[in-house]
């Protein structure tokens, strides 16, 4: 029921830059997401800040590319 | 209403490189403690340190520990206590080593010696040629520290409180610290924390600017903590500005895109770094190009429609040596700039980057204040380490990387103080009758408020009047206004008010008592800066352009009742070495 609450503060991060990248997909795409992506979308919070922003940036593939839609938003807000 | 209590033997406050580094240091010698953090534990900022540790291993270039010494005295505008920074400087290879030993990553000369880079500031023989000291692991120094220092806390069982969030001190009638009262996000729910030593690490507290290269949780809270219960805040005037943060968000731009051959251009198209520092030019010292910046900007010379920042040309390195050196520079500016720099310069502004002042501290990490007899009487059973203490090593400037070497030595410093202290005082003093009021009182205050402000609204203000009122260069008419200004600010953070009353994962109520630690630090910025009238480091006064050593060599004290200050004298007398006097401050 908090779910969003708890990932609005998940969302602060060590790096300012996952930090505003972050809060304007919460901001703008949060509350569309179906539950598999808010099930992905917490994975992906779980990672730690450098191995999250490198996919953000897409140096780095995703493990599961089944998260690739997911990451495709956060890499173009 | 009666609040769940727990006993440690002592409690640290952040779990950044400076809290993990102290708790791994009593783990390991058998004592029980506990760590709270408001994030998970490598998501502390430290996480964000690119450049390196500095220590004089002399790996690359001949080096020793006395002119390491002598460039950050020298960086400190003289203003840093020496015997705090022979002591860190003479421990730096015994820790970067300890934790190599740990397993820290670094990465290797072809030798398999630590690789050291360069950093500005760092010289040899006393001010000669450069000197390469900051020892790194890549371009992810501080994360690989986090990550290595947090495996060996686990191990060594530090109990660890993730989402947890310090709200106050506990200090009993003789002015003892017995430890916190603290708050789980997860539920709401207020603990008392007690400790035989009580650890502040909590970080810096850049958020007081509108322009910040800090991630969001740098609200100053232990800085608020402290100076809720009586003890002052030192050299809270001195800020540091990094000349380049992405114009409008902050993220930092790093000195490597100077450092390849990039340069900042006016909106003439002007390298105008040329006339403010003609031979070292775009890589002169962070606070030289942060007020050239901030001069063009004054005087009309800044682009854009509202004429409020410079640009970071770099097109001209070319596409290949951008992506193979600066790739990550590249995708900053992509996606917070929207421009591509193989094509387009980046806007830059000097933006806030680290607090140098913070709670005060000998170099035993132990606080002390002039609350009983003497100007510097240990505070007993409170200790502080990391960005929110003030040792002081850096005192007026920070030289670049020597911030991780302070979180660690000071951090394990800290932790065999502590050890010590316990062996003498082996037993918890009892709790006061009125433990938690002060926090139950804040809390039923913003509970109750009717017809307050917006958390967002008073937090934006905040900023703005500390951008606009005590940014890289202070004058005195705006600073007097911006006493006022802030003061009224800090009413209005009194007074504000949240929608969401729940108890789960409220980040209203959070971030409503965060803002009341960020007006505590930006009150006492404002008041500091204000009474200071001489240039020193990073406090550059327009009315008072000069170091005045005969009148301002000395640490500000401010005080939170009344908004007093009080000034202590700056430990000039090193250790075991002759002092370095003051001098001209010459790059
Ligand atoms: C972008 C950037 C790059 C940098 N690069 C370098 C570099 O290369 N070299 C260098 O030497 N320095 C660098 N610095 C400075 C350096 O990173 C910091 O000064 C240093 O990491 C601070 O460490 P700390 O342990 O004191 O605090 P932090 O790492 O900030 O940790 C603070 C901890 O306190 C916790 N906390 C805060 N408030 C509360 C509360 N109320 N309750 C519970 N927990 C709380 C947080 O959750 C966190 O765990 C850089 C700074 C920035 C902004």
């Amino acid at each position: 029921m908090k779910e969003l609450e708890r990932a609005r503060w998940r969302c602060r991060r060590g790096l300012l830059e996952l930090d505003i990248v972050l809060q304007r997909f919460m901001d703008r795409h949060y509350s569309q997401l179906s539950d598999k992506d808010l099930q992905q979308f917490s994975t992906l919070l779980d990672l730690s800040d450098n191995d999250l922003w490198d996919m953000v940036t897409s140096r780095k593939e995703p493990e599961d590319a089944s998260i690739r839609p997911l990451l495709e938003i956060l890499q173009a807000v | 209403m009666a609040i769940a209590r727990r006993k440690f033997d002592a409690v640290i406050v952040g779990a950044g490189g400076a809290g993990m580094r102290a708790a791994l240091q009593l783990s390991e010698a058998g004592l029980k403690v506990a760590v709270l953090s408001k994030v998970f534990p490598t998501r502390s900022h430290t996480v964000a340190a690119q450049g390196g540790i500095a220590a004089a291993l002399g790996n690359v270039t001949e080096d020793n520990w006395h002119w390491h010494m002598y460039d950050t005295v020298k960086g400190s505008d003289y203003l840093g206590d020496q015997d705090a920074i022979e002591f860190m400087c003479r421990q730096a290879n015994e820790v970067v080593y300890e934790l190599e030993h740990f397993g820290m990553p670094f990465d290797r000369l072809e030798n398999g010696k630590i690789y050291q880079r360069p950093f500005g500031g760092q010289s040899q023989n006393f001010g000669g040629a450069q000197a390469t000291r900051s020892c790194a692991a890549a371009d992810r120094t501080g994360h690989a520290m986090l990550h290595t220092l947090y495996q060996r806390n686990v191990r060594a069982n530090t109990q660890f409180f993730i989402e947890w969030m310090g709200l106050d001190l506990i200090r009993d009638e003789q002015g003892d610290v017995l430890g916190v009262t603290a708050m789980e996000m997860e539920t709401g729910e207020v603990m008392v924390l007690q400790a035989k030593a009580t650890l502040f690490a909590t970080g810096g507290a850049g958020r007081i600017f509108q322009a910040s290269t800090n991630a969001f949780i740098n609200t100053g809270d232990g800085l608020g903590m402290s100076a809720r219960a009586g003890i002052p805040l030192e050299d809270m005037e001195f800020w540091q500005f990094h000349p380049t943060g992405v114009y409008g968000v902050g993220v930092l731009i790093s000195e490597a895109v100077r450092g390849e051959g990039g340069y900042l251009l006016n909106k003439d198209g002007e390298r105008f770094m040329q006339r403010y520092a003609p031979h070292a030019k775009d890589l002169a010292g962070r606070d030289v190009v942060s007020r050239a910046l901030t001069m063009e900007i004054k005087e009309g010379r800044g682009c854009g429609k509202d004429a409020d920042h410079l640009l970071l040309k770099l097109d001209h390195l070319g596409a290949d040596v951008i992506n193979m050196r600066l790739p990550g520079i590249r995708e900053i500016a992509i996606k917070f700039a929207q421009v591509d720099p193989i094509n387009e310069p980046i806007p830059v502004v000097p933006t806030a980057h680290y607090m140098m002042g913070g709670i005060p501290t000998n170099f035993h990490g132990q606080v002390v204040a002039p609350y009983k007899t003497g100007p510097e009487e240990v505070v007993r059973g409170f200790y502080a380490v990391g960005e929110c203490a003030c040792v002081s090593v850096h005192g007026a400037n920070r030289l670049g990387t020597n911030s991780l070497l302070d979180i660690i030595v000071f951090g394990r410093a800290a932790g065999n103080q502590i050890i010590e202290d316990l062996k003498k005082s082996p037993h918890h003093k009892p709790l006061p009758a009125d433990v938690a009021d002060r926090t139950l009182a804040r809390l039923a205050r913003l509970e109750g408020q009717k017809g307050g402000e917006s958390v967002a609204q008073v937090g934006a203000t905040l900023r703005k009047t500390m951008q606009a009122h005590c940014g890289v260069f202070r004058f005195a008419d705006m600073l007097k206004e911006g006493v006022t200004k802030i003061g009224e600010v800090a009413e209005q953070a009194a007074q504000t008010e949240i929608k969401d009353k729940s108890k789960v994962f409220n980040t209203a109520r959070i971030e409503a008592l965060e803002l009341d630690n960020l007006a505590e630090v930006a009150l006492a910025t404002m008041v500091s800066a204000e009474a200071r009238n001489e240039s020193r480091g990073a406090h550059a006064r327009d009315d008072f352009p000069e170091r005045d050593d005969e009148k301002w060599l000395k640490h500000t004290l401010y005080f939170r009742t009344g908004r007093r200050l009080d000034y202590k004298p700056v430990r000039l007398k090193p250790m075991t070495v002759e002092s370095f006097p003051p001098k001209p401050r010459v790059y």
